[in-house]
């Protein structure tokens, strides 16, 4: 409990107007257009959850959802593992700590849409290193032509692009176990993976609680990368929700449909991460039930 | 003067510190005593203004004091962590607060330097604190504590991450030192020696409640219920439920007669407790008011000068009475050997059914230990 | 459970490295010692003298830059921690948070491969008997880390217990976070097993108290150097050293800068007179007499001391007095009157004499004299 004091709210009311205007209004803004329908620029009516019922049963938006939750069934079953293992592998002390923690945070300075062009030339079988290097080798590779090819790439991108943030919250955990763990499990002639199984997992558990809840959301939302290497393409191979999205609204000004749809895709997210949430930190509140105040 | 009016803190459902009523006079040191989790720190962050009381009100020379932020309540803390800024020298972590309140060179040095002197710092005062010891990185908290000159100071177990030795020097340093400066010091622990040793008064706290306050000695010789004296005894308290019959009183293990002046008190249960060394094992046979208890060592533990011997009354079981003697001298007697305890019916402590205490041994203060002296 | 015995060891920490050769870059300055079997022993000293390292040798999670290792009559000094079936209790309670009270005691016994391996009824029996042990049957089916930090710390050495054959258990500061009335509680359950299982234990603490009740011998340590091994009782009559003086007792001894005239010391110029006659001494001399052994009687009796301060600490008090320029503590017991304007005797037979810090034995005054 924090005690109420009158010049705090002084200090928040900028980020209260900031957030009321960021993403209150736009939001209910949003929320009026998913239950309007609207005629040329500015004539609308009520047509209740009709939108809604539309996007719902539609096929595209499954397919589209469908993909989404792939991908980022995908994207959280490689970088948290492989986020954990490098994580173990780094070094605990001396000069290699701050190297490695330099080169983590490297891919996490680019911005979204440079990463998605670096790929996307990268990629390339006619002048990209790695495309061109593939074809070489026999690979039958082309990511605007293959779907397999398209999501492959997406998905190493991504991986390149995140899996240090996922190593870098590892890690933070992993520096906290205090040494008397590990001499402990060595005393009790505790395996490798018992250690890992029994202490550093535990211990990093909160953090990695958050580290699946960022890249699920974030993946949940992938927009820019693929709009610039695959543009959503083959087809609709890499059309995500995202995408849809903005094809819906902006391509083909379907403001109605586009709105209700948005407000799934945020309901969906709401809820999916709420769901981790609570079955992530559902031990520590057994745990913490059992004891007094401490 | 520090004034703490029925005084209550609850969080969600637990009930952190309850009803609590306390006057802390300026100069006085007041030790919280108390078992781990029991509200000491609890009531030193109500005392600081780092919490704010769910009911009850904090009046500072009689202002109420609530919804006034810590930083303008001119309180200094020290913790039983060595908290210092890493990246400061100790001479700028012993300035820090007056930087704050904007002083000028001349009487920062001055004062850096004179509490420096105090807590035997002035050979360190350019070094980090991660190069300092222990000892030395608390006394650099402490010092920062003292350059500030707070009218309240709260030391919340200050010495409990120092060696044992070093724990003894400080103790006897810190009262001399803070006492000059007029301050309230209030200063948390859990050891029942420390508060003794340190001197003033002691507040024992239990479950979140004020059990008891006044000078240490008299706490100690005279705690108002059980679980002061449980609070304030170190080795622990013997204890054993006994039952009243005219002057007599009974349990399983023993008869005691009582002396005259308990006679007045109802047949009743009561909860016998005597001190460890009031508990003799060289049984005084054919003295009045001398209670001769079977018991079976347990364990003894010797510290070179005595050893104390810890004993289970009666027969076997989990639930029978332990018990601990104090003796003088080197007395190791084998694990499971029979041997009686005799303890004095003018030694011994009884506390009624509701823990309020209705005798106590005639202790310096020269009561009779009758009634309700408090 | 075994004989362990250290042999030369010494270790210098690497970042001292530089500074080879040089005696004081020392951890843990040359040593030999045997651990009998059995024995119940303590490790004391300030922070810093080099009492964990010592500890962690034994345990194998320090290497030492020299010496041999034995338990029994193999060779340990390489072997990894694992294979010396050690157990160790350290100051923090380390707990496997994610399993119950039984799985954590049964935890080390799972470990086991090949020949070793346990079989569940096996395991089963073990962690009860444990549990029993340690009187924490209630608990057995608790998650391990709602526990308070005293049932935390007997789950540690229930991890060394369930363990039949360990060699030795070792204790770092094991009570550190523990409140002062459990500290009783777990200590004689400490000693109470230690007497029935004979588990060779080695107890590493600061604190006199707690290493004075729990060991049979108490080693004491300053500067990585061992500067008195002896019985509890040994240390408190008869300190080797003023630092033993000092460090034992509570309050310590009070040693007083002196001169010696035969079988006399003159203390700030009153005479105390000496067990023995002693021969002219070079160095730092000076007195040692403990606070028990200190008699206050009436004005003019004595040598007179001025009373600064009395302090009651329940079952006696200690005098705070001038002698002259220095300071002595003296115990009085309860019930005992404190004269005013004081004189202070010293029992004779209690008093040492150290020369440069070290102790002047009766028998080599008396030869030499």
């Amino acid at each position: 409990m924090k005690s109420w004091n009158n010049k705090a709210w002084f200090l928040v009311l900028p980020v209260l107007l900031l957030v009321a205007f960021s993403a209150i209004i736009p939001l209910m803004t949003v929320v009026n257009y998913s239950v309007q329908d609207s005629f040329g620029s500015n004539e609308f009516y009520w047509v209740g959850l009709e939108w809604f019922q539309e996007v719902l049963s539609s096929e595209r938006f499954h397919n589209a959802l469908m993909r989404n939750l792939l991908f980022s069934a995908i994207i959280l079953l490689i970088e948290i593992p492989l986020g954990i293992a490098v994580a173990l592998a780094m070094p605990r002390r001396g000069w290699g700590v701050s190297v490695c923690l330099v080169l983590m945070a490297l891919p996490l300075l680019i911005p979204w849409n440079v990463v998605g062009t670096i790929w996307q030339v990268f990629a390339r079988v006619d002048i990209g290193l790695l495309g061109y290097s593939l074809t070489q080798l026999g690979f039958d590779y082309n990511y605007t032509q293959d779907t397999l090819d398209a999501w492959i790439t997406l998905i190493v991108m991504d991986v390149w692009h995140w899996t240090s943030l996922v190593v870098l919250l590892s890690y933070s955990g992993l520096v906290s176990i205090p040494p008397a763990y590990y001499q402990a499990a060595r005393i009790d002639g505790a395996s490798r993976w018992a250690v890992f199984r029994y202490i550093q997992l535990p211990k990093m558990r909160r953090v990695l609680v958050i580290a699946v809840l960022l890249r699920f959301m974030d993946s949940f939302m992938i927009y820019t990368e693929p709009f610039v290497v695959t543009g959503g393409g083959p087809g609709n191979a890499t059309t995500f929700l995202s995408i849809d999205l903005v094809q819906m609204a902006i391509g083909q000004f379907d403001l109605g449909p586009a709105a209700a749809m948005s407000l799934i895709y945020f309901l969906i997210i709401l809820l999916v991460s709420w769901v981790f949430y609570t079955v992530m930190t559902q031990q520590d509140a057994d745990a913490e039930s059992g004891r007094g105040h401490s | 003067m520090l004034e703490l009016i029925n005084v209550s803190k609850r969080v969600g459902h637990q009930q952190h510190i309850q009803d609590i009523n306390l006057q802390l006079q300026p100069g006085s040191l007041n030790v919280l005593l108390g078992a781990t989790l029991s509200g000491k720190t609890t009531l030193m962050r109500l005392m600081a203004g780092l919490e704010t009381p769910s009911a009850g009100e904090i009046r500072f020379n009689g202002a109420n004091v609530r919804g006034i932020p810590v930083q303008k309540r001119d309180v200094a803390m020290v913790y039983q962590q060595f908290i210092n800024y890493p990246s400061l020298s100790v001479f700028e972590n012993i300035a820090s607060p007056l930087r704050v309140a904007g002083l000028d060179k001349a009487t920062i040095h001055h004062r850096v330097h004179k509490a420096a002197e105090l807590l035997r710092l002035t050979d360190y005062l350019h070094r980090l604190p991660a190069d300092l010891s222990g000892g030395q990185q608390q006394r650099t908290a402490l010092a920062r504590a003292l350059v500030k000159q707070a009218k309240l100071v709260l030391l919340d177990e200050p010495l409990a991450n120092l060696d044992y030795k070093l724990r003894e020097e400080l103790r006897r340093e810190l009262p001399v030192i803070f006492a000059r400066t007029g301050a309230i010091l209030v200063y948390a622990s859990t050891e029942p020696s420390e508060a003794l040793l340190l001197g003033g008064n002691t507040a024992t706290l239990h479950e979140g409640r004020l059990t008891q306050f006044g000078p240490a000695i008299e706490v100690f010789q005279r705690p108002v219920d059980v679980h002061t004296a449980r609070i304030f005894s170190d080795p622990p308290l013997n204890t054993v439920a006994v039952h009243k019959h005219g002057n007599e009183l009974v349990c399983a293990d023993f008869v005691m007669r009582l002396a005259a002046d308990a006679a007045h008190l109802p047949d009743a249960a009561y909860t016998l407790a005597v001190r460890p060394w009031h508990v003799r094992i060289d049984s005084e046979t054919g003295l009045p008011d001398v209670a001769l208890i079977n018991a079976h060592v347990e364990v003894t533990e010797i510290t070179g000068s005595e050893s104390y011997v810890h004993v289970r009354l009666g027969g076997q079981g989990p639930d029978v009475p332990r018990w601990v003697a104090l003796v003088q001298g080197v007395r190791d007697l084998p694990a499971d050997s029979s041997l009686t305890l005799a303890v004095s019916a003018a030694q011994i402590y009884l506390f009624d059914a509701e823990g309020k205490r209705c005798l106590a041994p005639a202790g310096d203060t020269g009561d009779s230990g009758l009634g309700n002296s408090d | 459970m075994a004989r362990i015995v250290l042999n030369n060891i010494a270790h210098r920490y690497a970042s001292s490295a530089t500074a080879a050769g040089a005696a004081d870059s020392y951890a843990l300055k040359p040593l030999s010692h045997v651990w009998e079997d059995g024995g119940a022993y303590a490790l004391l000293g300030p922070s810093g003298c080099g009492k964990t390292t010592l500890l962690n040798i034994i345990s194998g999670l320090i290497t030492p830059s020299q010496g041999q290792l034995l338990f029994d009559d193999t060779d340990v000094s390489h072997l990894p921690t694992e294979q010396r079936n050690i157990a160790q209790v350290f100051q923090f309670p380390v707990l496997y948070d994610t399993m119950t009270v039984a799985e954590n005691l049964a935890f080390p016994l799972r470990n086991r491969r090949g020949s070793n391996k346990l079989g569940n009824a096996d395991i089963k029996k073990r962690v009860d008997d444990a549990l029993v042990m340690l009187g924490l049957e209630h608990l057995a089916h608790k998650k391990a880390r709602s526990l308070t930090a005293d049932d935390k710390q007997k789950i540690s050495l229930g991890r060394g217990l369930v363990r039949t054959d360990v060699n030795a258990i070792l204790f770092d500061e094991p009570l550190t976070v523990i409140d002062p009335h459990l500290k009783w509680q777990l200590r004689t359950r400490l000693k109470q097993i230690h007497r029935e299982f004979g588990h060779t234990m080695i107890y590493v603490t600061h604190d006199q108290t707690e290493a004075l009740t729990f060991a049979d011998k108490v080693v004491v340590m300053l500067a990585g150097e061992v500067i008195q091994t002896g019985t509890p009782e040994e240390l408190f009559r008869h300190p080797q050293h003023t630092f033993v003086g000092k460090f034992i007792g509570s309050p310590g001894m009070n040693i007083l800068s002196c001169e010696l005239a035969g079988d006399e010391a003159i203390v700030e110029g009153c005479r105390f007179a000496l067990p023995t006659r002693y021969p002219a001494l070079s160095g730092n001399i000076e007195l040692g007499i403990r606070p028990e052994f200190i008699r206050l009687v009436d004005t003019g009796k004595g040598a007179p001391v001025i009373v600064t301060a009395i302090d009651d600490v329940g079952h006696h008090r200690i005098v705070r007095a001038l002698l002259g320029r220095q300071l002595l503590d003296i115990v009085v017991a309860e019930g005992v009157a404190i004269p005013a304007n004081p004189g202070v005797v010293f029992e004779t037979g209690s008093i040492g004499i150290y020369q440069n810090a070290r102790l002047v034995s009766a028998s080599f005054a008396e030869k030499t004299t």
